[in-house]
Order: structure tokens, then C-alpha cells, then sequence
């Protein structure tokens, strides 16, 4: 059999090969979102931009334990100003470069997706599920259906480009979230943000470990419930859906693409396996779809379905 | 490796200036020269400080204060706890039979007192602003110093007195650590000679180990691709020397 073809089309746009770079993990720097395409990734995406400059909680704001990491790291990043000069001429990067966008009220979204309409971005990522950081996400209640149609309506009319709404898995009634952003326009779901909060407690310091003491927590211990949205959510949207959590092999990713995901993002995995973990997980994949007989990614997507 | 912090006790405090302590703890854990570690003070903060010292078990980090959670730091008192994470890093390769030169600025010397041990040979110069900021006085004797008042040693620099010993003694390799802007002339220094070179540098740090991208330098993360890198590393870096990127991710003039 020939090699299989690990090329994908996500809303028109072309990927060598369907591993993310997800958002969060060092997409600080236009540098780093290179080293990682060099690494294998197939598209990249920045961390979340917000209007004005966020220093983001104290440290400790990353911790790592036996089934994968919880953080609450508070959306640190240099405002819409500073990232527009950061993140320029993206053409160089080499792969698509996804823009993540925060905001407290739809407005600023509109602001930053607009500041940054210049920069060559491929896509627009909205994350309305960060479960840590006061003004945004779930704990500005934007996880609703109501709240989710909105912000998309108008983020919708700021770009051309295609919209991808990140959702959490911790709302039960994730499947009429994904349903208001596919009817406000959302080209794409990315499912799931990291699942929580969480906490850690040092039982020496009798304290919890982050600084925030509750975050979000990802890798294997997410892998589950992820792959359990995405197959949810694949029954009941049409778009396409970026399944995210706790990939970090080979046969994760395909367990992913299964269960209804077009492409994967990758998080933790450059945690647990380098930050070759992209270029890891494709060589893996080909060999399990060249030993099982698939021949393009398109031909596992929602296979796992009756 | 650490993975979360563990608490454990100091066990003893040196003075080492009037701003630098060194606290003393037991940790077993496996350790490079250069490698670094989170120090946690619960509710407050975490911040990266290198290994300083290390016997047997004990191990030791020497603080300089600075900030809000160095001097909550300088305020703990032997028996007080304190958490620790790592060892994190890429350390100093000391895989090497060269004749080595060592220097250090200010509270640079610290990454590099744990080196100074291993090779009894090397010559060690040390720069500080004025003499009662000299460190490890009585911990290596034979330091060539230089203070930028002239209160010991020569009046000057650190890298004044590195570019003499290159010029009296073959020296075939240099260690350094200190202020950004010393690192990139002892580089360009060594760079002009064709001298091997290794310096750590420093950045603002959150996770340290190598997935928050907060102390990117070219590319480079700072806490798992290096603390240290080579001159020839450097060479390709062009942030070294010029940007560092703050606490929100903004990059900075040095």
C-alpha cells in the first residue's frame, strides 16, 4: 500500500498533517510558533490575546502531576498592540498561524480581532471555557448558549476569516453551545479547553499548590472526557470539530479522529514528549494507518460512530 | 526530579553580602552545575533560583533580595519551611580537560560556585559593584576580583580582567554568568579568539519546563534549552544581548 496521506483541509485551510499546536502552550513568540512548525505541527496557535496587557496570576501557575498538568496561569499576554507587532509577516512561520482571541465583553473581541487583522493569521480561535481567570471565559459566564451566540454574531462579522469557538467540558450542555455558535456562523468547534477547575493541594504546606489554587486541568486525565465531547458534539453540529485534550500519541490522535474530530490539538504532549511531539505523533500515525489499512485521515474521522 | 514542590526545612543561613543569603536544605535529588530550582513560598510567589551549593544531601541557593518575594525570603529563619520543585535545565557541560577561565558578575556567581568546585584548576574572576557585595570570599580564595568603585580588587570590570587573562595564558575555555550585557561581551570576546564559551542566562520563568513559552530567546526556552547555552548557540539567538520579554509577554530592550 502506498504511504498514507496525513494532508488535511480544515475550512479551506491546507495542513500538512492534522496535529495543532493548541493554544497556551508556547505560542508566546513568533520564534516559538517556528520551532514548533520546524517540530512537525501541521498548524499553530498563539496564546490568547486580550485588549490590554495581563501579567496573569502569580506562579505558581503550572503544575504538572501523574495523569497530566493543572494551570492557571490568568491569560498573561502583551494586548492586542503589542501582539500585533510580536505576531507580523506570519507567512514565514510555515504553517497556518491560528489567532486566539479573549475578551469580557463581545466588543473587545471584535477590538482584537481587528488589531490583529493585519498579521496573516489563517483562522480565528475564540476560547469561551477558560475555567481560572476572573473576565473571561466560564467565569464571565460566556459558556452559555446565549452568551456563545453573541460574541460569535459579532466576532463573525469582525473577520473574513474562519472562526473556530473553543468550548469547555465542563458544562453539561455542551452539545447546545456548540449548536449556538454553528447557528451564529462558527466555521469550526475546537473541543475541549481543560476541564475543572481543578485543584492541587500540598499536604506539607497544608495549601494549595497554584497561586490561583484552583486551574484547569489537561493531559491524560482530560483524554476521556475530550474524546467523549467530540463524539457528542459530532452528532449534533455539522461544522468541523478540532478535538483537543490529552493527545499525545500517535493513537491518541487517531482515538481522537474517531470519535469525530477533523484535526487534533496538542497541549500537554510537548510537556510529555518534547517538543518533537508533533512530528512524533504523525510518524506514529502513519504507521498504524499504513499496518490497518487506512489511507487518509478523512477516512477514520467518525468511524467510531454506529 | 521534583515534580511538585516538596517542603522541606532550612537547616542553615549564610550571610554571603549585605542583599545575598544562602539557605541551606536537605534534598536528594540528582543535580548538574547550572540546573535551577522553584522556590515556593505558599500564597506568594515561585521564582527560579540556581543551585549554589551542594554536599552529600544538603543543597543550598543563594538569594540575592530584590523584590517583594526575595525579601519575604530573606526573612526565614532556620526551621521555617520553604517548597521546592526541579532540578530544571540545562546545566553547564563540564566534559572537559581545557584550560578554563570562570566569571562571574554580581549574583551570577552563584550559578557558577558549584563549577568552581568541580574544577580546582580553573582561574575565577568575580566582578561586583563594590567590595562588601563580593561573594564566597572565604569559599574560594584565590578569586580575581574587580569592583566597578575600587574598593578591592582592580577598578573596572569583570570582563576588563577576563580580556587580561586572555591575553597572558592560553585559556581554552570560558564559564560565565551575570548581567546580560557582560555575557555578550565575554561571547563576542570569546567569539573573536575562538575560544569555547557557555554562560546561563536569565528570563522571566512560570512553568520551567519548557510548555508555558514565557522565557523564549529566539526560539529558545530559556528554562529547558538552556539556563546555559554555547557561545556558538548564542551566535544564532539575536535576542541575546538586546530583549527579554516581561511578565505579560512583551519583549523589552535589555
Amino acid at each position: 500500500m502506498a504511504t498514507p496521506d496525513l494532508s488535511v483541509s480544515l475550512c479551506n485551510i491546507r495542513l500538512a498533517n492534522p496535529t495543532i499546536l493548541a493554544s497556551g502552550i508556547l505560542g508566546t513568540t513568533k520564534a516559538l510558533l517556528e520551532r514548533v512548525a520546524k517540530n512537525g505541527a501541521g498548524a499553530v496557535t498563539i496564546k490568547s490575546i486580550s485588549t490590554e496587557p495581563r501579567e496573569g496570576h502569580k506562579n505558581p501557575t503550572v503544575i504538572t502531576f501523574e495523569a497530566g498538568m493543572v494551570n492557571a496561569v490568568g491569560y498573561s499576554n502583551p494586548g492586542v498592540h503589542a501582539a500585533a507587532r510580536e505576531f507580523s509577516n506570519l507567512q514565514t512561520v510555515g504553517v497556518p498561524v491560528i489567532a486566539s482571541v479573549i475578551g469580557t465583553v463581545k466588543e473587545d473581541f471584535v477590538r482584537v480581532v481587528e488589531g490583529l487583522a493585519g498579521s496573516g493569521f489563517s483562522a480565528i480561535e475564540i476560547p469561551l471555557s477558560c475555567p481560572h481567570t476572573p473576565g473571561f471565559g466560564l467565569l464571565a459566564g460566556q459558556g452559555t448558549p446565549q452568551a456563545t451566540f453573541k460574541i460569535t454574531v459579532a466576532v463573525r462579522k469582525a473577520t473574513k476569516l474562519p472562526v473556530f469557538i473553543k468550548l469547555s467540558p465542563s458544562i453539561p450542555e455542551i452539545c447546545a453551545v456548540a449548536k449556538a455558535a454553528e447557528d451564529a456562523g462558527a466555521s469550526a468547534i475546537t473541543a475541549v479547553n481543560s476541564m475543572g477547575p481543578g485543584m492541587i493541594i500540598n499536604i506539607e504546606a497544608h495549601k494549595p499548590v497554584l497561586s490561583f489554587k484552583v486551574g484547569g486541568v489537561t493531559g491524560d486525565a482530560l483524554r476521556p472526557i475530550a474524546v467523549r465531547c467530540v463524539y457528542d458534539l459530532y452528532k449534533v453540529v455539522k461544522i468541523p470539530i478540532i478535538g483537543v485534550g490529552g493527545i499525545s500519541t500517535g493513537r491518541h490522535a487517531i482515538e481522537m479522529l474517531m470519535s469525530g474530530a477533523s484535526v487534533v490539538g496538542i497541549g500537554t504532549g510537548v510537556y510529555n514528549r518534547g517538543i518533537d511531539v508533533f512530528r512524533k505523533i504523525s510518524g506514529e500515525m502513519l504507521q498504524w494507518m499504513s499496518e490497518n489499512g487506512f489511507s487518509d485521515i478523512k477516512s477514520m474521522v467518525g468511524v467510531a460512530h454506529d | 526530579m521534583i515534580e511538585q514542590p516538596a517542603m522541606v526545612k532550612i537547616c542553615d543561613i549564610h550571610e554571603d553580602s549585605p542583599n545575598v543569603k544562602t539557605f541551606f536544605f536537605e534534598c536528594k535529588v540528582g543535580f548538574t552545575p547550572g540546573q535551577f530550582v522553584m522556590v515556593w513560598i505558599p500564597f506568594l510567589d515561585e521564582k527560579p533560583f540556581t543551585i549554589s551549593y551542594v554536599k552529600n544531601n544538603i543543597v543550598g541557593v543563594s538569594i540575592l533580595r530584590r523584590g517583594a518575594f526575595t525579601t519575604e525570603i530573606h526573612k526565614k529563619k532556620v526551621g521555617d519551611g520553604i517548597g521546592i520543585r526541579g532540578p530544571y535545565g540545562r546545566g553547564f557541560d563540564l566534559r572537559t580537560n581545557l584550560n578554563v577561565c570562570i566569571v562571574g558578575g554580581g549574583i551570577g556567581m552563584a550559578s557558577l560556585a558549584t563549577i568552581i568546585e568541580r574544577l580546582p584548576d580553573a582561574i575565577v574572576i568575580q566582578g561586583a559593584r563594590t567590595a562588601k557585595e563580593i561573594l564566597y570570599k572565604d569559599r574560594f580564595k584565590d578569586m580575581k576580583l574587580s569592583t566597578d568603585d575600587g574598593s578591592v580588587g582592580f577598578r573596572g570590570t569583570a570582563v576588563d580582567l577576563l580580556e587580561e587573562q586572555l591575553k597572558k595564558r592560553s585559556i581554552q575555555k570560558v564559564y560565565g554568568c551575570g548581567p546580560e550585557m557582560m555575557l555578550y561581551k565575554i561571547v563576542e570576546l570569546c567569539k573573536n579568539r575562538n575560544i569555547e564559551c557557555e554562560v546561563s542566562l536569565e528570563r522571566y520563568f512560570k512553568c520551567g519546563f519548557g510548555i508555558c513559552g514565557q522565557c523564549d530567546c529566539s526560539g529558545q526556552r530559556v528554562c529547558v534549552d538552556g539556563p546555559v547555552f554555547t557561545g556558538e548557540e548564542l551566535s544564532k539567538m539575536d535576542d541575546f544581548g538586546k530583549i527579554t520579554i516581561t511578565k505579560t509577554g512583551e519583549r523589552v530592550i535589555h
